[in-house]
């Protein structure tokens, strides 16, 4: 496989004492957009959250765009964009100081403004002005995706991308996807729409009890 | 950090209508209570200036930490690559700041209340300068420790208090030199608090980053 961005072999996790990841394989080439599906519980948000290097790895091998999460998994975050379940937002700041304050600490030279990032999300206007406590769950989302869009990043981590999302906010979503991939940007996403999300994919990788128990082309319908 | 602590603070208006007013409302309580004999109440006007400090101090950190809990900002912190260590000095800094305009107010409120005049301003400047230091890098430390636990509400308190002690120590026996209350050489208290603060912020800048994924 070309330019591995991501490289699981038996990797282990622990959530406390219970092994959320039960020796996970998974290689994902740099570019590609792999769909993560499986029932609750079957380990699509820890293998995120490990490959973003917040949590640790404590059996097996796990590299992501060449960092070690063994070794040190600190490393690796300047270079991820992860959209978990919450939003990160700062509910006193508004919507444009909460982006401004990502694209600051994150220091990354991206080539999209808070400006772009706003417009991009429909966020412009008025709602840049608003304290992230007064927006819905839905415009709260597309804060969080364009909080993405300031990192620069080169493999994007999206749990449940689509969720609370309206019908605009997740066309958006989706082009955004489709033009980071194109750009070369890898792509793994946890969710549990699959026909939205596969359309998106290149690979389906199917999850149950920790562990990957299918890996097939998109176009197939993998094991649930 | 520092900025976007302090942006959040003066946007909630937290410090400014919250914990401001309980501030002066804890020393017009100690007003109250030693009221009838004011020279009590002048003596101890040192003490007590430190211990609502102190208490404000709780608050502070208590809301500095709070705002990294909520919806996942705890992680996006961790995600940002930001220094550790830089984590630590924007908050500190922050809290410290949060605390200088309470100082102010409530050493006004000592002069108003209290009827207490300077005898060695500069004195005093420095005190709550280094107390201040000390105050935030700890209480930023063990904010740190206790924001990943259920209970940090009532457990912060506990593990702080007894870590700050010497720094109430020193700086109540510095402020009564310069309020004129005490009989001993300030400065050397001064020195004591100088201490204190070095050793806190060096061990901040060690510690925050072990703790911060720790308590993660």
């Amino acid at each position: 496989m070309d330019s591995v961005v991501v490289h699981l072999h038996a990797a282990v996790s622990l959530l406390g004492r219970f092994p959320a990841l039960a020796g996970v394989d998974l290689d994902v080439a740099a570019g590609e957009v792999v769909l993560m599906q499986g029932p609750n519980g079957a380990g699509k948000t820890t293998l995120l959250r490990m490959c973003a290097g917040l949590v640790p790895v404590v059996d097996g091998e796990a590299s992501v765009l060449g960092h070690d999460l063994r070794r040190d998994r600190r490393s690796v975050r300047r270079h991820v964009a992860l959209l978990g379940h919450a939003t990160g937002l700062y509910d006193d700041l508004t919507v444009a100081d909460n982006l401004r304050f990502v694209a600051r600490a994150t220091r990354t030279a991206s080539p999209v403004s808070v400006d772009d990032a706003l417009s991009r999300l429909g966020l412009a206007g008025r709602l840049a002005s608003v304290q992230a406590f007064r927006l819905s769950a839905g415009q709260r989302r597309r804060v969080a995706v364009a909080a993405l869009l300031l990192r620069s990043a080169d493999l994007w981590l999206l749990d449940e991308p689509h969720a609370g999302l309206d019908a605009d906010g997740r066309e958006r979503l989706d082009q955004l996807v489709a033009d980071a991939a194109g750009a070369g940007t890898t792509v793994l996403v946890a969710s549990h729409e699959l026909d939205r999300a596969r359309a998106l994919a290149s690979r389906v990788v199917t999850m149950a009890g920790g562990q990957v128990r299918a890996n097939t082309p998109a176009g197939v319908v993998g094991v649930a | 950090m520092a900025g976007k602590d302090l942006r959040i603070e003066l946007r909630s208006r937290v410090a400014t209508n919250q914990v401001g007013p309980f501030a002066l409302l804890v020393l017009i309580l100690f007003a109250f209570a030693l009221d009838p004999d004011r020279g009590v109440l002048g003596q101890a006007a040192a003490g007590l200036f430190w211990v609502a400090v102190l208490f404000c101090a709780l608050l502070a950190i208590q809301r500095s930490f709070a705002v990294e809990s909520t919806d996942g900002a705890r992680d996006n912190l961790r995600l940002s690559g930001l220094d550790p260590a830089g984590i630590f000095l924007g908050k500190a800094a922050a809290v410290a700041a949060e605390l200088a305009a309470l100082e102010v107010i409530l050493g006004t409120g000592v002069v108003v209340l209290y009827n207490r005049s300077l005898h060695g301003p500069v004195l005093l400047v420095v005190t709550c300068v280094l107390a201040t230091i000390g105050l935030a890098a700890a209480g930023t430390l063990y904010g740190a420790l206790a924001a990943g636990l259920r209970v940090r509400e009532t457990l912060l308190p506990l593990l702080l208090l007894p870590v700050v002690a010497p720094v109430l120590l020193a700086a109540t026996r510095a402020s009564e030199a310069a309020l004129g209350t005490g009989s001993g050489d300030g400065w050397a208290w001064v020195r004591l608090l100088g201490v204190f603060a070095v050793i806190y912020v060096a061990f901040g800048v060690v510690a925050f980053g072990p703790l911060l994924e720790e308590s993660s």
